[in-house]
């Protein structure tokens, strides 16, 4: 018998841990957990081993190339692009990073609700999302972020909850594939209360598709985010960041490419790095149904 | 022709599992199909039936890889040709019939377009032919109208309709041989009675070789001549089909046929303990060894080789002298008889359920639902401690009614009593805790039925802590205690699902349902997803459990023989209506229903010597006729107008077997008598 092959830890950590094995066997998701995880060191220590103050400016010294005081070269008002371009993904990682929990908690909780419910409050919520997502989303985060200003404050639950959105349908579509599964209506006919069957049958069943959700949006709303900040409604100036920076050093890019390419690089690295994890993490999780095992 | 039409030579195909090993899904196999021959492969699920089927064609699946061995068709090796080669060959002179070929006929094209491209590819008929080879192949597999029935799309036909199609698109090329891979499985009894009769008589007339792969011994002991019995990937027996089934020398196939419930039988089948081993498990010695009764120390150390016996068969075993000790006469458990103590545990008063709802428009419209009900009138009581079988093809409203009972489908009229008095109410939601507790269900498939990502552990907590608000240790002494009474240890707390065998899992899920420690416990359909070794388990375990708690079952399938192994009384239904119900010897015997005489008629039985009777046609049946008899459009015994007009009454012996026909029980009795001396 084959008893003794069966491992005897199933608790969560023991699955966790294997999903993360899984993750690094695959060349994406090395390296896309590698960027992930060199950009989120970045973003912690970098206040201390940056070279120079962000804020120096230096008019003897503006525009110049890449040198070995100045990597990068400097901006238009002579200040370091190294510099800068380590410190810009602070705000937005920081951002990102509490907005995107809340999104997709939210989203999936709702999307999971109305999954459950069905019939025609669920068609009716469906359709109210469709028309939501029909506008351009910059113009409906444009309207709050006008209204109520910028700032961490308004741009994190501006981009919570219109990331949430998406979620809504993803978390439904993934509970309609789990609701119509014996097991469900076995805790029906058991008589456990709804939030019970959301919590224990339904949810765990979904969160694998959450996760993954969870890290496309993450990459979106980071892309969001440095747009926002691109058109001057995130990260005011003098705090440097990416979508800022690109702003600012898009008028010189003829003469110092330099000064766009530092962050450009730095934004796309990290969005690469989110989608190669999420593309293995799927895999790994067997969320990719053309990559289930042959046998 | 000198040769067998396929030679398979010492065939091994495996793949490389996480570990790096390579693992063997079938190791060493031989197999010669001569012309004109029909051979049958049987095994259970995983024993590698299919993955041999399809390597005879040359095809692997995805991860697969030949390791030995070769495959010759006609004498040509097949994993040696091109694809164009492997192209003009497949489907041509080499056909396969797969399982569902609802999946595989292609949905958007209709059946004419689909055989004429078979033709085209496969035949030399000459492009203006097409239609009318086309309406004769259709014909001869027996379909009505064939002219119709080309310009039809795949859904529009039944399950059984759709098989024929395949079978005539497999006819098509002309084939020298034909494979089948489970081809009546997912069927109706009589649908399946009704095909394998067309196998036969089409691999008859044409001299057509067969390969029938399937894990129904009834099946192939109505179409094969010879019968390979495969387990955990190798070939441990073959014989003709009348050694096989009636004295194998494997002792691995004397269990499998003890296993399976027969009509005749008034005890319940033996169960197989243990599962096989895991590809790349089976170890040094015979893969059978950890379920064989006859393993020595010999069988652990050794393989045994395929060795010829004297009678002519083939046997991997080094005791076949001794298979006799594992008797095919080896009786199971009897069934347990609780005697009914008279008290009501459920009853249903003119139960109705109705799928279809009035739409919004017809509502507005004032439109009245002029459409029948799915279920309708049904009476039934059972009383506590009883069991009470309910059998019925696909669509005769069985499960829905299990649903109804369970509160998960509203009825659409009548009344649901539980106890003497205890009205139920028809939603779940508005059901008191008492009333849940006291009923609970089973499901079909294990899989389904069990949250994967839940542990067991979890599992079997939602009932205990929902109905006895158990926790802490009090909470797992309880769930030890409940796996221990379906033979399960504690260990299998902490595993998932996925960990356990088919087998096991279903009795995870039996052991959920008696955690509420119930009354009722309704099963649907509990054993058809298991093989048939592990159903006879499950059905000893389910007998085991009521002489313990005096339990009542409502027990619901397909399979007429696990009806009568396990209940007391049966309820025959047909398009949502009862057509006879009795204690089960009397609902087995004559006089009956002329529906329960078609269904046991169609009953493939493990044994050459029996043949189904076809009396109906296998026409399916979307929805109840509005008036009358519901059975009247296929009844052999139809008398006239009447029963198309009114509906018929119910007459009722003594004993309490009562059947529903406008022919008099005494008229029936008869006429099935005379039918029987013929």
């Amino acid at each position: 018998m084959s008893v003794a092959s069966v491992p005897n830890e199933n608790t969560r950590l023991a699955r966790f841990l294997s999903v993360l094995r899984d993750v690094m066997a695959r060349p994406s998701g090395a390296v896309g957990l590698t960027l992930v995880m060199a950009h989120l060191l970045l973003a912690i220590i970098s206040p201390l081993i940056v070279p120079y103050d962000y804020k120096a400016m230096n008019s003897a010294m503006m525009l110049t190339g890449p040198e070995a005081a100045h990597w990068l070269g400097t901006d238009h008002l002579g200040r370091d692009v190294f510099t800068r371009v380590l410190l810009g993904g602070r705000e937005a990682l920081l951002v990102t990073g509490i907005a995107t929990p809340i999104a997709v908690t939210w989203g999936g909780f709702v999307g999971i609700f109305f999954g459950l419910v069905g019939g025609r409050i669920d068609e009716v919520m469906m359709r109210v999302v469709d028309a939501f997502l029909s506008l351009p989303w910059i113009l409906k985060m444009l309207v709050l972020i006008v209204t109520f200003g910028t700032g961490i404050e308004v741009l994190i639950p501006t981009l919570a909850f219109f990331y949430g959105i998406p979620v809504i349908r993803i978390a439904r579509a993934a509970t309609h594939d789990v609701v119509a599964r014996d097991f469900v209506s076995a805790a029906r006919a058991r008589g456990h209360r709804r939030i019970t069957i959301i919590r224990r049958e339904l949810l765990p069943n979904v969160l694998d598709t959450l996760m993954v959700e969870g890290a496309m949006r993450w990459s979106w709303m980071l892309l969001a985010f440095s747009s926002l900040s691109f058109l001057g409604f995130g990260v005011s100036p003098p705090t440097p960041d990416w979508g800022l920076m690109i702003a600012d050093a898009r008028g010189f890019m003829s003469f110092a490419p330099w000064g766009v390419l530092g962050p450009v690089i730095a934004l796309s690295s990290l969005i690469i790095g989110i989608n190669l994890t999420a593309d293995a993490l799927a895999k790994a999780l067997g969320i990719d149904r053309a990559q289930k095992a042959p046998v | 022709m000198t040769g067998p039409v396929l030679d398979i030579r010492d065939v091994s195909v495996g793949f490389t599992g996480k570990s790096g090993a390579t693992l063997p899904v079938l190791r060493n196999i031989d197999l010669q199909v001569a012309e004109g021959e029909s051979l049958g492969i049987v095994g259970e699920s995983g024993s590698g039936k299919s993955t041999l089927a399809l390597a005879a064609m040359g095809y692997l699946k995805r991860g697969l890889r030949l390791l030995d061995g070769s495959v010759a068709f006609r004498g040509q090796d097949m994993f040696s040709r091109t694809r164009q080669e492997l192209e003009k060959i497949r489907g041509g002179e080499l056909a396969l019939i797969p399982q569902n070929s609802g999946q595989s006929l292609t949905p958007t094209l209709r059946i004419g377009a689909q055989l004429i491209e078979a033709l085209r590819l496969h035949s030399a008929v000459p492009g203006a032919e097409h239609v009318a080879k086309a309406t004769e192949l259709l014909g001869q597999v027996r379909l009505p109208d064939p002219q119709a029935i080309l310009s039809r799309f795949p859904h529009e036909l039944s399950g059984g309709q759709q098989q024929r199609v395949a079978v005539a698109m497999a006819l098509a090329g002309e084939p020298h041989a034909l494979l089948l891979d489970e081809p009546t499985t997912g069927l109706d009894v009589t649908t399946q009675a009704h095909i394998l009769e067309l196998l036969r008589d089409i691999a008859r007339d044409r001299g057509m070789a067969m390969v029938y792969v399937s894990h129904d011994l009834g099946a192939i002991a109505r179409v094969c001549d010879r019968v390979v019995v495969m387990y955990a990937g190798e070939v441990v027996m073959e014989g003709t089909t009348r050694q096989v089934l009636k004295s194998p020398a494997h002792p691995y196939a004397r269990g499998l046929l003890a296993s399976i419930p027969r009509l005749a039988d008034r005890h319940l089948p033996v169960a197989l303990d243990g599962r096989p081993p895991a590809p790349g498990d089976a170890g040094d010695g015979c893969s059978f060894v950890d379920r064989c009764a006859l393993a020595q120390d010999l069988c652990r150390s050794q393989r045994p080789d395929l060795t010829a016996l004297p009678t002519g068969e083939l046997a991997r075993c080094f005791f076949t002298d001794q298979a006799d000790r594992v008797s095919r006469t080896m009786s199971g458990a009897v069934p347990v008889e609780i005697k009914p103590d008279g008290a009501t545990a459920l009853q249903l008063t003119d139960l109705s359920i109705s799928y279809h709802q009035p739409s919004l428009f017809d509502r507005v419209l004032g439109r009245s639902d002029a459409r029948v009900a799915t279920v309708d009138e049904i009476d039934v009581t059972v009383r506590r401690g009883e069991t009470l079988g309910l059998v019925g093809e696909s669509g005769s409203g069985k499960s829905t009614i299990l649903k109804s009972i369970a509160g998960l489908l509203p009825p659409a009229g009548g009344q649901i009593t539980l106890a003497q008095s205890e009205a139920l109410a028809t939603v779940v939601e508005n059901r008191p805790p008492d009333h849940l507790r006291r009923i609970q269900l089973v499901f079909q498939n294990p899989d389904d039925s069990l949250n994967p990502r839940q542990t067991i552990a979890e599992i079997l907590e939602q009932p205990l802590r929902l109905y006895f608000g158990l926790t802490g240790q009090a909470l797992h002494d309880r769930s030890v205690e409940i796996l221990d009474r379906v033979r399960l240890g504690g260990h299998y707390l902490d595993r998932l699902p996925s960990q356990l065998s088919g087998g096991e899992k279903q009795r995870v899920a039996v052991a959920r349902a008696f955690a509420a420690d119930p009354e009722i416990v309704l099963c649907d359909e509990v054993t058809s997803a298991l093989d048939v070794s592990v159903q006879a388990a499950v059905l000893d375990l389910l007998n085991e459990l009521k002489e313990k708690q005096g339990t009542t079952y409502i027990f619901v399938s397909h399979d007429l023989a696990v009806v009568k192994a396990l209940s007391d009384r049966v309820a025959v239904l047909y398009q949502g209506r009862l057509c006879e119900i009795g204690p089960s010897d009397q609902v087995y015997a004559t006089p009956s229903h002329p529906y329960t005489e078609v269904l046991l008629g169609a009953v493939l039985e493990p044994d050459p010597d029996t043949a189904p009777t076809l009396a109906a046609d296998d026409v399916v049946e979307l929805s109840p006729p509005a008036q009358g008899c519901p059975f009247q459009r296929r009844c052999p015994r139809k008398i006239g107008p009447i029963c198309d007009s009114e509906t018929p009454p119910w007459h009722q012996t003594a004993d309490g077997h009562a059947i529903r026909c406008h022919h008099a029980i005494t008229d029936l009795a008869a006429a099935q008598a005379g039918q029987a001396a013929e």
